[in-house]
């Protein structure tokens, strides 16, 4: 890896100011359909600070409200209760400044605009002159190692690449602030693998903050500074954990002790979170009772 | 591609044969004076005057409109037809504008598109020919000219099948997109024009074939009550005539079914333009 970027391992060094957060979720909770028989408490007095150039993942069994909580932090949703600053900003104020950029699981690009006019959907929106716009879609292009394919359509490209065109579509007007929900989600393993560390070089190259919603254990722990593991019904966090593999990550991470050891330390904290339940009854050469929605590989 | 076409013009011929051979074969075998069912007529009559010989249809295409003129009868259909197709272009177009906007305006306020749905549905049912004179006549009023008028009433047979497609077509975007275009903290009007109006365009395209015949068909029947003489008047007067030329009528009929054949084809040709550089549909 080349990055020689700044990104992980300092967070201590800038987070000694407190206004250094990046993002900042005060006491929040929310209810779907409040006081109705269907009534699901999605989030309930969630805490959280995220030091800006953190990576910062959440993992937890379906229905914890990992997504929701980036809904939340992206404004996409209002609270039932409860705040949330990003940058020192509302979440609401946030979002009209576009102090962020999202990905989510599925690419969700435009079918009928070539991969650099996707990228500069953004930057149109935020009324950037044409060229202006082309330049900086160049140097996306360049930081996804896309190049070659600007003018092609996105579904021209296989699922990996569209996912990087997403990438580089929610990094293209330097949000401080990248959020994430399983962008790795819906590719093969191969090329997961091979995505995790594309998203490493890129964040690190952007230097921005990540929250990163995901399922996949192994994914977040090779990826993260802290793990913060979630437990459904009500939502909540029930742990944080310190990873800090370091800035030179690579494929030997994978192979190394110190990976195996926190995978294990997340995968504990996820059975602790909801182990098999009294009336859950498991069929014989059933996988291991773990949390559902967890991918162990 | 190219011998696609050729298969397919192949095949039109083949399928135009076909018909022709089964008129004939129907008219050498047929009763002349037609024949009943359980005391319904029917059974169609076979005399040279209800079905005359397609040889003698093609044939009546070279003679002059009326005796003592040169010029053939296809000459004048041509120009019949070529009126009555930019009359239903420019309704198409009217109907077009009209139903796009319309199906904003409902896609955007859902009281509105609860309001006005019925009385859009309520106005396909009007009786067009017993309208059309009219409006026509109410045209009269302003100063414009009458095939406006005509135009007009192609619209508002058009206006229909865009309006519907387009609605539809509008909520299409997906969820994700929806949202993306929040997360940007775009407006109304961006995430319409960048988002919604594109993703619907696929489902615009039936609407539009349907409209643009709809708009031959409504522009056709105004003629014939208001006077115009397009292809569709014509039909009429030749109709008239049935008893001492009655294969002249079906001349106007050949002129009106091509015209048909040509604005399918236009939109076609528009389809390929707004469809070019998306996904082919896996069929």
């Amino acid at each position: 890896m080349t990055t020689s970027s700044t990104h992980s391992s300092n967070s201590s060094s800038t987070s000694s100011l407190s206004t250094s957060a990046a993002v900042i979720v005060d006491r929040l909770s929310m209810v779907f359909n409040a006081g109705r028989p269907n009534q699901v408490d999605a989030l309930t007095d969630i805490e959280l600070s995220i030091q800006a150039g953190d990576f910062l993942s959440l993992i937890g069994p379906s229905g914890c409200g990992k997504s929701t909580l980036l809904r939340l932090i992206a404004n996409l949703i209002e609270p039932t209760a409860g705040n949330v600053l990003v940058n020192g900003k509302s979440a609401k104020q946030a979002r009209l400044d576009q102090d962020y950029g999202m990905a989510f699981q599925q690419s969700g690009l435009f079918d009928w605009r070539t991969v650099r006019k996707n990228i500069e959907l953004p930057l149109e929106l935020k009324g950037w002159n044409k060229a202006k716009r082309q330049q900086r879609a160049e140097e996306m292009l360049d930081l996804v190692q896309l190049s070659d394919f600007g003018a092609h359509m996105p579904w021209q490209l296989s699922g990996g690449m569209q996912q990087r065109v997403a990438i580089a579509r929610a990094l293209a007007s330097h949000p401080p602030l990248l959020l994430m929900d399983e962008p790795c989600g819906a590719l093969h393993e191969t090329t997961r693998e091979h995505m995790q560390a594309e998203l490493l070089r890129i964040c690190a190259a952007a230097q921005t903050t990540v929250v990163f919603v995901t399922h996949s254990i192994p994914e977040a722990v090779y990826l993260s500074n802290r793990v913060v593991v979630m437990s459904p019904r009500p939502g909540r966090i029930t742990d944080i954990i310190d990873v800090h593999l370091g800035d030179e990550r690579d494929e030997d991470t994978r192979e190394d002790s110190r990976f195996y050891g926190k995978i294990t330390e997340v995968r504990e904290a996820l059975r602790r979170v909801e182990g098999p339940g009294p009336d859950e009854v498991l069929p014989e050469n059933a996988t291991p009772p773990g949390p559902r929605g967890i991918e162990d590989r | 591609m190219i011998t696609r076409g050729l298969r397919r013009a192949a095949l039109f011929v083949v399928a135009l044969l076909c018909v022709a051979a089964l008129w004939e074969l129907y008219k050498a075998f047929g009763p002349e004076e037609g024949g009943e069912i359980f005391g319904w007529r029917l059974i169609p009559r076979a005399s040279d005057r209800a079905m005359p010989h397609t040889w003698e249809m093609w044939q009546r295409l070279f003679d002059p409109e009326v005796r003592g003129r040169d010029t053939p009868i296809w000459r004048a259909i041509l120009g019949y037809s070529w009126y009555t197709f930019r009359m239903a272009l420019v309704g198409l177009l009217l109907g077009g504008i009209f139903g796009v906007a319309l199906a904003v305006v409902m896609s955007r306020f859902k009281v509105i598109e609860r309001g006005l749905l019925p009385y859009v549905i309520a106005s396909q049912t009007i009786p067009l020919i017993a309208l059309a004179p009219q409006v026509a006549a109410f045209g009269g009023n302003w100063d414009l000219p009458k095939w406006m008028w005509v135009s007009s009433l192609g619209a508002f047979l058009a206006f229909f099948p865009i309006a519907v497609a387009t609605l539809r077509g509008l909520s299409s975007a997906p969820a994700a997109s929806l949202e993306l275009m929040d997360s940007y903290a775009a407006s109304w009007w961006s995430t319409l024009v960048k988002l919604k109006f594109p993703a619907a365009i696929p489902s615009m395209v039936p609407g539009l074939k349907l409209a643009a015949t709809a708009s031959v068909i409504g522009v056709i029947v105004s003629e014939i009550s208001t006077g115009v003489r397009g292809v569709g008047f014509a039909s009429l007067t030749y109709g008239q005539k049935a008893t001492s030329d009655p294969a002249q009528v079906y001349t106007a009929v050949f002129g009106a079914a091509s015209l048909g054949l040509v604005m399918f084809g236009f939109i076609v040709g528009i389809e390929a333009i707004a469809m070019r550089n998306r996904p082919r549909e896996v069929a």
